[in-house]
């Protein structure tokens, strides 16, 4: 028998229809699963009670793969097997592993990203980082009873396009359908429901247990982007254990402890850190190896004293991403903490004290992103009713737009809007009598249509017959949450419509947007003055245009001269627009304009005359 | 008779509306639908409904409308844990026959 879950009112889901969705936070020391049960985020625990999966893996020689604490445990006992803080690895080739002498693993280089050889053979790390996501895949299914729908993992907000490939090629290889990579700072926001509240700026400060995150994000309409980020990839809860352990020997005068002897230390700091997050003052008594006691008491005066410098080391970073963003503390609206490292009191108060405000601090900081990945999660997997806002994260590599007269592209969608996203402009005819227009969508951030890339064309058609300029076509453009644009033409008087779809980033790699991005740049001032000369020769061909259709309806009112000074000005202005002189175009058109002041005011009269014809001033 | 919950799935519903922070009670219902007839419904309660028939259960208000009763009468709705996995389970002596995982029955 099934055992049912509490659903929000209005929301029982059919039978068999629930789907089971979670939030992974794959970290670099620990790794967690979460999902939203009876309408409250939770973090799944192993058979055992725990939450956190330490994120190591050992291979045995035989074949078996043993992930989380035994791996953990069997560390120092089996180094080269056993693989920890992966994620330092996650889409990276050998070059870019710092340190690679000071680790225990042997490293292959391969192409693309690095390997690792152990007893069951090279690993990549997509690899070792799937038998993670497998493992808590596994606990998920056993504790939701049932196969997964999808998941949301969390990413670094700096991780670039190759790690976050990696991380979504590792959760395919563990049998894991991938809803959205999440940023974990973005994750962490969500789980305090920062994207429910009011618009602003918000910090997330992630000290962990070696390495520290900030972030700034900004949250406007339920959308989080991030600013800016910084960081010490080499900071972290570690280091405040090692300030601990090295005060135990200076206080208790013992010479260098042997290896055994140096765990014990280094637990008990760690576990006189974790008292003084509660107590004031921790009792250590311990014998060593050797016989030598250790009796002593810390205070969280004096702790918090000796790791003063370490907390001043996060401040530098927060300024910086600070800084990167334009902002100054008194903005922040909002501090989100994170990591277990975040629990010390000091911390707390240095992060109070700099960004001049309590920090958010009342969830669990080693459960909060994987809380807000679960949130997420179940949003995506479609647990929530419709008329709830999506969280949407993901941007437009390249901007969207469409062709317009002389060549050029007229942007809809400009480039890093996030998405879905919909927008609309208004375009008209540029002919008299024109029925048809024809639509041409590009991507690129070049200005003429030539540079950029071509995606899909159609055609309006069925315009009632107008004057130029008169009929109002809107053209929107959407794209969904899956990248997906469509674009539909829409004429307003009469409501004629065509469309299209298109899947903008299909078949474009990440060097070609690159590239297309780059001559963006590079090409900026070439384009400006091909679309100053296209403008004006559309301007030259439109205005041509005017004249002639007004010479063919009141061509009457000039007497032969008149006209004649007229044609030629218009052969003139034929010849500067078939030319590149940006200038002389624009002269011609002046002077077009200059020539047939006396023509439009005639014109202007007679209309006047007509309208006027036969009416009494009562009428009127 | 009416409808009851178990000490320890009243316990379990009480936790929840307070995490979920509103909520006057739990309101259990069928439907038709699924692979074998009826479903249950299973969801909070944010307000009472004037046709509403209110069970209380140690100290959880338990919401159900009349149209649902004669399916539900004398059902103890408990919590569970199996392995890893936990839940709440209807124990319904109305059920005649239910599809292989539960989710749905007949009477």
């Amino acid at each position: 028998m099934a055992l049912l879950q509490i659903a929000e009112p209005g929301e029982s889901t059919a039978p068999h229809q629930h789907r089971l969705a979670v939030g992974i936070d794959l970290g670099t020391t620990n790794s967690l699963v979460a999902t939203v049960r009876n309408s409250v985020p939770v973090v799944l625990n192993d058979d055992k009670g725990r939450a956190l999966l330490p994120s190591v893996v050992r291979y045995f020689a035989d074949g078996r793969t043993v992930v989380g604490h035994a791996a953990q445990a069997a560390q120092a006992q089996d180094p080269r097997n056993t693989i920890a803080s992966v994620k330092r690895f996650m889409g990276r080739g050998l070059a870019d592993v710092a340190h690679v002498e000071s680790m225990p693993y042997v490293f292959e280089d391969a192409p693309g990203m690095v390997r690792l050889r152990t007893a069951q053979g090279a690993k990549s790390p997509v690899e070792v980082s799937a038998d993670i996501l497998r493992t808590l895949r596994e606990r998920a299914e056993a504790s939701l009873g049932g196969p997964l729908t999808g998941a949301v993992i969390t990413v670094p907000a700096y991780f670039d396009d190759a790690q976050r490939q990696a991380t979504k090629d590792a959760a395919r290889v563990a049998g894991l359908e991938v809803l959205r990579l999440l940023n974990e700072p973005t994750a962490a926001a969500i789980a305090y429901g920062l994207d429910n509240a009011s618009e602003g700026i918000y910090a997330v400060y992630d000290l962990g247990g070696g390495t520290f995150d900030i972030s700034i994000l900004k949250l406007s309409r339920g959308v989080f982007e991030v600013l800016a980020t910084s960081g010490d990839a080499a900071l972290g809860g570690d280091d405040f254990d090692h300030r601990v352990y090295c005060w135990l020997i200076e206080a208790s005068r013992i010479g260098p402890p042997g290896l055994e002897d140096m765990r014990t230390l280094y637990m008990e700091a760690r576990r006189a850190k974790e008292v003084l997050s509660a107590q004031d003052a921790v009792h250590i008594g311990l014998k060593l190896s050797g016989g030598e006691e250790i009796d002593v008491t810390l205070t969280r005066d004096a702790f918090a004293d000796m790791t003063k410098k370490l907390v001043e080391k996060t401040l530098a970073p927060t300024r910086k991403a600070l800084r990167d963003a334009g902002l100054s503390p008194e903005e922040v609206k909002g501090v989100v903490m994170v990591g277990g490292a975040t629990r010390m009191p000091h911390v707390q108060r240095a992060v109070g004290e700099f960004f001049g405000q309590e920090p958010l601090t009342n969830l669990d900081p080693d459960k909060v992103v994987a809380i807000g990945a679960a949130i997420q999660a179940n949003v995506l997997a479609g647990n929530r009713s419709a008329d709830e806002d999506w969280l949407l994260l993901d941007v437009i590599p390249l901007s969207l737009g469409l062709e317009t007269m002389g060549g050029l592209v007229e942007k809809i969608i400009p480039r890093n809007s996030t998405i879905p996203t919909a927008r609309a402009q208004e375009f008209t005819t540029f002919k008299d009598g024109q029925t048809a227009m024809a639509i041409h969508v590009v991507q690129g951030e070049r200005e003429r249509v030539s540079d950029c890339r071509s995606l899909a064309r159609f055609e309006l058609r069925g315009i009632p017959p107008m004057v130029a300029g008169a009929a109002r076509i809107r053209v929107s453009f959407q794209v969904d949450a899956d990248g997906l644009l469509s674009v539909s033409a829409r004429e307003m008087g009469t409501g004629i419509e065509a469309r299209i779809e298109v899947k903008p980033s299909y078949g474009l790699g990440d060097d070609e947007v690159t590239r297309m991005l780059r001559e963006g740049f590079e090409h900026a001032q070439e384009d400006m003055s091909a679309r100053a000369l296209a403008e004006q020769r559309v301007e030259a061909q439109r205005l041509g245009e005017a004249t002639r259709a007004a010479l063919a309806a009141d061509g009457d009112l000039l007497d032969p001269a008149e006209r004649a000074a007229i044609d030629a000005v218009l052969v003139d202005l034929a010849k500067a627009a078939a030319g590149e002189d940006t200038p002389a175009i624009k002269k011609a058109i002046d002077v077009l304009g200059r020539s047939t002041d006396e023509f439009a005011a005639r014109r202007m009269n007679r209309s006047i005359q007509r309208a006027l014809a036969g009416r009494s001033v009562e009428s009127l | 008779m009416g409808v009851t919950l178990s000490e320890k799935a009243a316990k379990h519903v009480a936790n929840y509306i307070a995490k979920r922070g509103r909520g006057v009670g739990l309101r259990l219902g069928v439907r038709t639908s699924g692979c074998s007839g009826m479903a249950y419904k299973l969801e909070f309660a944010d307000d009472l409904a004037a046709d509403d028939l209110v069970f209380e259960s140690h100290g959880v208000k338990v919401l159900i409308d009349p149209k649902s009763l004669p399916y539900l009468e004398g059902t103890e709705l408990d919590f569970v844990r199996e392995g890893l996995n936990e839940g709440f389970k209807f124990n319904n002596p109305n059920v005649k026959d239910e599809c292989g995982c539960g989710e749905s029955f007949n009477v």
